[in-house]
């Protein structure tokens, strides 16, 4: 309307209120949100007879998270190195996809496209990857990395073109970008695709990563899967994440489109140009985290594989409860990473729950940390009970009350 | 009148937000029948007053008590039931809705498990008879005049049997007309034993309309005082805590060379309508023009081209010599234009942004705020220091969130921010709405020191005394065209015609 006063948040679209809401809050709500999923899951097993308790119990061993602690020792030390290998594995990935969704998010966007630039990513890195044999190995592994990251971009970038030119939608455009992404590949590698393996006619698969473009592995086995350095990678890309945003004039533009398009545009920043640019960004994120998992254990693309890829999805719980930061993404991705390797099939000892029931409980937990994130307000009103307030005082000195309506 | 109850008393309320005080041990008490006016700078306290009154703060200390009763108010809803009313600044209505679901919404009267929106049409109607309050029950909210949502918003109140009625800055949205059809209304309730809280920070309205006056500033209540026998000077005075200058003094301007050349300029609006016919125009430096009119007459659409926001359909716009039409805000602004745009939470300010961050917002891309691309967080806080200081910006540090700050501290940081980038021309549209004298008396202030120091500044207003204060020549813009130049000592009057068209056949 006209004449204000009081302040008052101007909220612009939904997704620059919900990155509004996760600013608030500190640590306290996501670890309170990830406390109510995991008591929520523990309801869940109860209902269906089983033991929370050992059920937890057997999933934190299948996590491998134990040793780190020094009184972890002998067989038993063995043993979780080898789990804490693969949750490390499976954090890679998320990071960097967490990265991608809470990038956009800081821009006032939804990448719901992180799946799709997360395989087009892939496809880069296992056709660069399977090609140039002979080449040096650093060199292969940059170029592999580098196709992917540009493959990831690209595949973003049509979201935040067309965005930035035709107001379309992303989430709506990311969504049918990752359909178009995974029928991409199901084309190239399914038999007499045109990155089909050659050796195994009869096999819808990919040629194979050349052993120079594997990622070295720096723990573990390498034969038995052992933790590759696309860990760093990841851990460099979080670095790159908080620099560009916090410290660059690009990530000033790029929150200042965040939170008021309008005033971004008054004060001659190109909003369309930036839609575009953090599209780029989070889809390279994405495409990189695509390339470290074909280099560093997958080394092959079956097509029947694609349909199941889910790291991209995943990445949205991540940058929710990691609070688009890039250490709360850290956290959150190991979280996650973890859950998945504790119920994996591989950890979990099955005589306290069956695995493949295991997995749908971390589905479930996911599910309800998504959920209640989304209804955040709820968590800082039950925090705020206790405390007979129900407001941020700390950061708002005169907010605008919104009375019941 | 004084052995009467009060309908309403707070004693000693402190409102503290973590170091913050914004209310300190306030009293404050309504008669029946009363309009007692609450009158503070912006930020002074009033709106956290009100708040803690209708339960949406809870108050660190102090009593409140409603017709010699000690209660405690919790929450809105409780507030109601004490027949408590509140019309907030920023209505909350349902613009899909009609006036009568508005009003009866969460009091619905029912026949059996249905709606009786006959009935509830009925009431309603009965209630805006009585008080004279013109609405239409079945009128459709996004259709209806911002003056009568207003009335809505009373209506809900009143609806709700409220005796006790807090009016939040009800004026700054209304125009001259719908003002006094408003206070029309006011005295109709009060007559009918209708306490009101008038809150505003414009003495005229406040003198017109209320039997007292409680003066807040920074969150003390410095005195109250029968509005009989105050004048605008006394209250200014009390509101600022000095003696306040409602009419700047001004030197004789000496117009230099042209710094801003409009020629034959024509802009189309949002909705693709040619909104600028044709306009030709000059400012030079050391010179205020103002722009006069009626709102949306063109002004926002030729300001919005002037500042590269919006790219003219036609004609040029040339800064200091520099064709620059259609170029765009980025190089508009490196041709030295600065721009205090109307709407400051829209356009001004990234209010979740510090405010460090916003008084960057025009500097971030050059030496010293940034260099290769990287921000430099410690030039960007003391430059942000310093400028706080400069333009005496209250309640805020550099890494404070501009959301957080009252409206004329907010303004005051985008004034200093479009003037520090040290511009040929300054545009300043409504540069002092919403705002209390103080800030206003600074802003004017701060515009005559920039005409005295040689740039031009193009100024928007809808306030008379503003245009009348500043301007070194006034061009009157109506239905997109100049059609008139007046000298600052026109009559309000003449001013007046040549607003609403009078004056065409003269330009």
């Amino acid at each position: 309307m006209s004449a204000t006063e009081e302040p008052e948040v101007l909220a612009q679209t939904p997704a620059s209120r919900l990155a509004g809401y996760l600013r608030g809050g500190g640590v306290i709500v996501p670890v309170m949100t990830t406390l109510l999923a995991f008591i929520a899951g523990g309801l869940v097993m109860l209902v269906t007879g089983k033991d929370p308790i050992a059920t937890y119990e057997a999933i934190w061993k299948g996590t491998g998270l134990q040793w780190l602690f020094p009184w972890t020792t002998g067989a038993d030390r063995d043993l979780a190195a080898s789990n804490l290998q693969q949750t490390l594995i499976i954090t890679t990935p998320l990071i960097l996809t967490g990265l991608a969704v809470a990038f956009a998010f800081r821009a006032g966007l939804f990448n719901i496209g992180g799946n799709g630039q997360y395989i087009v990513g892939s496809i880069a890195a296992v056709w660069v990857g399977s090609s140039f044999a002979g080449m040096p190995s650093v060199l292969h592994i940059l170029l592999a990395i580098l196709a992917a990251c540009a493959a990831g971009a690209f595949w973003a970038g049509i979201a935040g073109f067309l965005k930035a030119t035709t107001g379309a939608h992303e989430v709506i455009s990311t969504i049918m970008l990752n359909y178009i992404a995974l029928w991409l590949g199901v084309w190239l590698f399914s038999l007499d695709g045109p990155l089909q393996n050659e050796a195994q006619k009869s096999i819808p698969v990919s040629e194979d990563v050349v052993e120079g473009a594997k990622l070295p592995v720096f723990w573990g086995d390498p034969v038995l899967q052992g933790l590759h350095i696309g860990l760093f990678i990841a851990l460099f890309a979080v670095i790159v994440f908080w620099v560009l945003l916090n410290r660059s004039t690009i990530g000033y533009e790029v929150r200042a489109v965040g939170f008021n398009p309008e005033a971004a545009r008054y004060s001659g920043m190109s909003v369309g140009k930036n839609y575009f640019l953090v599209m780029a960004v989070c889809g390279l994120f994405a495409g990189l985290a695509g390339a470290i998992d074909v280099l560093g254990w997958q080394f092959r693309i079956a097509t029947n594989d694609l349909p199941i890829v889910y790291f991209g999805f995943i990445g949205i719980a991540v940058a929710l409860l990691g609070r688009n930061t890039a250490i709360g993404t850290v956290a959150a991705a190991l979280l996650f990473g973890a859950l998945y390797s504790g119920t994996s099939q591989r950890n979990l000892d099955p005589t306290i729950f069956e695995p493949s029931l295991a997995s749908n409980l971390t589905f479930i937990i996911q599910g309800l940390v998504i959920l209640i994130v989304s209804a955040d307000v709820l968590v800082l009103a039950i925090i705020a009970r206790g405390r007979g307030i129900f407001r941020r005082d700390r950061t708002a000195p005169a907010p605008a009350a919104e009375p019941e309506p | 009148m004084q052995a009467e109850a009060a309908a309403l008393e707070l004693r000693g309320i402190t409102k503290r937000f973590g170091p913050v005080v914004a209310n300190d041990g306030i009293d404050f008490d309504l008669r029946p029948g009363e309009v007692h006016a609450l009158l503070g700078e912006n930020g002074a306290g009033k709106s956290t007053l009100m708040s803690i009154l209708y339960g949406l703060y809870s108050p660190t200390e102090g009593e409140i008590r409603v017709n010699g009763e000690l209660v405690e108010v919790d929450s809105p809803s409780r507030a109601i039931d004490l027949g408590i009313g509140m019309v907030h600044q920023h209505f909350m209505l349902v613009p899909v809705m009609t006036v009568t679901e508005n009003i009866v919404l969460g009091e619905e009267p029912r026949r059996g498990a249905l709606l009786d929106v006959r009935e509830g049409a009925r009431r309603v109607k009965e209630l805006s008879d009585r008080y004279g309050l013109a609405v239409d029950p079945n009128a459709v909210i996004e259709q209806v005049s911002v003056g009568m949502q207003q009335r809505v918003e009373i209506l809900k109140t009143l609806y709700r049997d409220a005796r006790i009625l807090i009016l939040d800055e009800p004026t700054a949205v209304l125009t001259a007309q719908e003002t006094s059809e408003l206070f029309e209304v006011l005295r109709a309730l009060k007559k009918d034993g209708v306490s009101i809280v008038f809150i505003s920070h414009k003495l005229n309205e406040v003198l017109e309309i209320s039997d007292r006056v409680t003066v807040l500033r920074r969150g003390k209540r410095i005195d109250t005082v029968p509005t009989e026998g105050a004048t605008e000077q006394s209250l200014a005075r009390l509101m600022v805590g000095r003696d306040v200058l409602l009419r700047v003094e001004k030197a004789k301007g000496r117009p230099g060379e042209p710094t801003l050349e409009v020629e034959d300029l024509h802009v189309r609006d949002e909705r693709g309508l040619e909104a600028v016919k044709g306009v030709s125009m000059t400012v030079r430096e050391g010179e205020i023009v103002a722009l006069a009119g009626v709102d949306g007459n063109g002004q926002l659409e030729l300001v919005q081209a002037i500042a590269g926001v919006r790219a003219p359909e036609a004609g040029h716009v040339s800064i200091g010599g520099h064709d620059v039409s259609g170029l765009g805000v980025r190089a508009t602004t490196e041709a030295g234009v600065a721009h205090i745009p109307e709407d400051r939470h829209l356009c001004g300010l990234v209010l979740d942004f510090t405010l460090a961050e916003n008084l960057a917002l025009r500097e971030y891309r050059s030496p010293p705020i940034s260099n290769h691309g990287l921000l430099s967080l410690g030039q960007m806080k003391e430059r942000a220091r310093a400028l706080l200081k400069e333009y005496d910006v209250r309640g805020g540090e550099p890494d404070t969130l501009a959301s957080s700050l009252s409206g004329g501290n907010q303004q005051k940081v985008a004034v200093a921010r479009e003037i520090a980038s040290n511009p040929k021309l300054l545009i300043a549209h409504q540069p002092t709405r919403g705002l209390d004298v103080g800030a206003i008396e600074f802003v004017h202030g701060r515009l005559l020191r920039e005409r005295e120091n040689g740039r031009g500044v193009l100024l928007v207003s809808l306030e008379f005394e503003e245009i009348r204060a500043l301007a070194d020549r006034i061009l009157v813009i109506y239905e997109g065209q100049i059609v008139g130049e007046f000298p600052p000592d026109v009559s309000e009057e003449d001013l007046g015609v040549a607003m609403t068209g009078g004056g065409r056949a003269a330009a």
